[in-house]
């Protein structure tokens, strides 16, 4: 089970557009208290809504928000891809 | 007297709050600080049933208690702080009944506080349209606080509201203080060496107490043995926090909401975000509407600041008759009154832009424009929040680095506030006028383009480059250890509400004029004294010249007293530094004179076209700036016989005035808002420091005789 966890996850950054995942963790803490607060958290659902120019800022829908962050910010979020 | 209650108005960001604000006090607001984007602390007044008066105030809007940006301190240290002046006697506390989870948070970590609480569930409407169904009862209950559901923009409940703050709020007894922590009698003994109510407080000093003042030095000692004697790490604590508190809210939440599909509304918002952040129409529209702004900045603001301009003449021309001659009288109709109009002349200009700014954000699309420009504005050390300040910064410099504390970044926070006033301001308008007048003739190009206007579009271009310039240099010079990140919040999108941008525009103004205006006036004084007198020998014999001269008619007459106040500036003090700076500006091309217009405009530099009239004999500020010109054009070196205002001198002065940093109120705000004197100097010297060497290089590069057409 541990062994997979690489393959399994993926970082959010790598979602397209209108890609749906579950959040697994956040691997940066201080990013994260920023992300939790705006309710970005371990065991939601999230969607990639849009994105700017070269795929960064991205807007993802999570808790009924829309967080636009960095692919920087998103690669510090591992989620778990679920199909559409 | 009567009694008076203090009560701050807390919640996250985009939950209606400066709605509920205004409903509540309407216009009995006052404004403590100078406006940003809603991020200043605004005061207002209500009466209680009982006739207590209670004084409400607006904090920014925040997710938690764990500060982040400039703004998110301030709530902080509002609760946090026992000394605070602000310090409330009840938190009316306001979440969007739509987007319960997030927004009760912050609201749990009140709780622990353990202070007095109603809280007001805004944009109840919303939330029934929706198929949200809120069990009010049930929420009280497990909250422990009083409810009252409310829709602040269409005035839905607020009566019931202030019925509500008339019974008082209620110190809830639930806890949502994470309770898997070893070290609970630690922390008893460090709120009790602390001095503060509970537990939670005592966290929150070691969080964030020291690095925001908000602890005393001498607890430093205790602060410092918790977090040895429990290896205490801020950061997975502040984590892990939030997330027991989200679990527990959840529970509550579950038993006492039915959330329903939202997705019809979410297909609407979708398709306005496909376009208004689309990759290529998204700019196209962004452009389109900065481009409407200036036009409306520059057509529609024209005619209230002529009105304005005229209003003064009239009004210096009535009182120079009114009053007595002497000091007096020219105190006040060439010193305070030039000063104030100087100052009223940028209100037009600054309510127009403040309203665009208002809708844009009230409508929410701001934070796309931060959404689609962050990617450009990062390559230069600024982030997507900085397009504000900047786009503000045509405006105003003061208000535009106000409006950069909702950058949490620092770095990209100072280097904004450093370049902001590279842009060009409304205040160097007048100075790009006259100047571009005498080196651009007035002539139509490819049909309708004005080669006038084409020239001061250009200085406008030339501003933003230049700040885009010195923001890349900053990057490379400012060193920063944090990680920089982006995070924004895109609110859904509303009508704008016009009242509330209406208010928005009625403080923003309030604020520049007493806030700038007491700087400009008292510079204007000290100014006019030096402009006024002169040292005692030179400026006798002026006097002495003029009361021998005996004037045949009243033209002479009229003649006679516009030389003598030319001839006296030239001998007054102002005169004195004109002309022991020459040496230093001659390389640029300017000739003593333009030295004092220099002088006199460094704390502010529309007064830059007052001084030069003046020196030029006319009548001061409303005059022609034909005749201005002509007579500017007639100017000649005694000694070489050039003329003063070639092409290559006036190019050189615009070049000056684009760069220069020629603005006390400016220097003042930056100083405030980065607290730190080296960088108000860095900004003084760096801008003052290109606006020499460019200048320097334009006037001796171009070969004299340059013409451009």
């Amino acid at each position: 089970m541990v062994l997979n966890n690489d393959e399994e996850f993926i970082t959010l950054d790598k979602l397209k557009s209108g890609g749906r995942a579950v959040i697994v963790e956040i691997l940066d803490t201080n990013i994260s208290i920023k992300l939790i607060e705006m309710g970005c958290l371990p065991g939601e659902k999230v969607l990639v809504r849009m994105t700017a120019i070269h795929k960064d800022p991205i807007a993802i829908e999570v808790s009924g928000n829309l967080i636009a962050l960095r692919r920087s910010e998103a690669r510090s979020i591992r989620v778990k891809q679920i199909e559409n | 007297m009567s009694r008076k209650i203090h009560i701050a108005l807390i919640g996250n960001p985009n939950t209606g709050k400066s709605t509920l604000f205004n409903a509540l006090t309407g216009l009995k607001q006052k404004v403590g600080n100078f406006p940003g984007v809603t991020i200043e602390k605004s005061t207002g007044f209500f009466a209680l049933e009982d006739g207590t008066m209670a004084e409400l105030t607006d904090l920014p809007g925040s997710y938690s208690l764990f500060p982040k940006s400039l703004d998110e301190t301030i709530p902080f240290k509002v609760l946090i702080d026992p000394a605070h002046p602000q310090r409330p006697d009840l938190v009316l506390f306001i979440a969007d009944a739509s987007n319960l989870k997030r927004n009760l948070v912050l609201l749990s970590q009140l709780i622990d506080l353990k202070i007095p609480i109603i809280l007001a569930l805004n944009m109840i409407d919303q939330a029934k349209a929706k198929g949200v169904q809120i069990d009010i009862a049930c929420m009280e209950e497990k909250l422990g606080l009083p409810i009252v559901p409310i829709s602040a923009r269409k005035n839905i409940g607020i009566d019931k509201l202030l019925h509500q703050i008339s019974l008082g709020g209620k110190i809830s007894t639930q806890s949502f203080t994470f309770d898997g922590q070893t070290e609970i009698e630690d922390l008893a003994v460090l709120q009790n060496s602390l001095g503060v109510s509970t537990k939670y407080n005592a966290l929150l000093h070691l969080h964030h107490g020291f690095t925001n003042k908000v602890t005393k030095p001498d607890h430093k000692a205790a602060l410092d043995k918790f977090r040895s004697n429990n290896l205490f790490d801020s950061g997975t604590r502040q984590r892990d926090d939030l997330l027991n508190r989200y679990k527990l809210i959840s529970a509550i939440l579950s038993g006492c909401i039915k959330e329903a599909d939202t997705s019809a509304f979410k297909r609407r918002q979708e398709k306005i975000d496909a376009i208004l952040t689309h990759k290529f129409w998204g700019y196209i529209i962004f452009f389109a509407v900065l481009f409407l702004i200036f036009q409306s900045l520059f057509s529609l603001a024209d005619y209230p600041m002529k009105a304005i301009i005229a209003c003064f003449n009239w009004l210096s021309e009535r009182l120079e008759q009114a009053i007595p001659g002497g000091a007096l009288n020219d105190l006040v109709s060439n010193g305070i009154l030039p000063g104030l109009s100087g100052i009223l002349v940028f209100i037009p200009q600054i309510a127009f832009l403040s309203m665009f700014i208002a809708i844009m954000e009230d409508t929410g699309y701001l934070a796309r424009v931060a959404f689609i420009m962050d990617r450009t504005m990062r390559r230069f050390g600024l982030n997507g929040k900085s397009v504000v300040p900047l786009i503000s910064g045509t405006a105003c410099a003061v208000p535009a680095i106000m409006a950069t504390r909702n950058i949490e970044n620092k770095k990209s926070r100072l280097i904004t506030i450093l370049v902001t006033p590279l842009m060009s301001c409304s205040a160097r308008l007048p100075v790009y006028i006259l100047l571009v007048g005498l080196a651009v003739p007035s002539k139509t190009v490819l049909g309708i383009l004005n080669l006038q206007g084409l020239a001061l579009m250009g200085l406008y271009v030339l501003g933003f480059l230049a700040a885009i310039a010195a923001a890349t240099v900053f990057k490379l010079i400012i060193k920063s250890k944090i990680k920089q990140y982006f995070i924004l919040e895109l609110p859904v999108y509303r009508l704008p509400n016009l009242n509330t941008v209406g208010i928005t525009v009625v403080n923003k103004v309030k604020a520049f004029l007493f806030q700038a205006g007491k700087i400009i006036v008292a510079i204007s004084i000290i100014l006019w004294f030096l402009a006024s007198y002169g040292p005692p020998g030179a400026f006798k014999k002026v006097e002495d010249k003029y009361a021998a001269m005996k004037p045949e008619n009243e033209a002479q007459k009229h003649a006679f007293a516009l030389q003598e106040k030319t001839d006296k500036l030239q001998n007054s003090f102002a005169g004195d530094l004109g002309k022991a700076i020459e040496p230093i500006i001659r390389p640029l091309g300017y000739d003593w004179k333009i030295g004092i217009a220099l002088i006199t405009s460094f704390a502010a530099r529309e007064v830059f076209v007052g001084t030069i009239s003046t020196l030029y004999g006319l009548e001061g500020e409303g005059s022609d700036f034909n005749q201005l010109r002509a007579n500017m054009m007639k100017s000649r070196d005694p000694v070489t016989h050039q003329k003063t205002y070639s092409f290559a001198t006036i190019f050189s002065l615009l070049i000056f005035y684009a760069f220069a940093m020629q603005c006390m109120s400016t220097l003042a705000v930056t100083y405030k808002e980065t607290g730190s004197l080296k960088w108000t100097l860095v900004q003084l010297f760096y801008m003052t420091g290109a606006a020499y060497i460019f200048s320097l290089l334009i006037y001796q590069l171009l070969p004299a005789g340059t013409h451009l057409f």
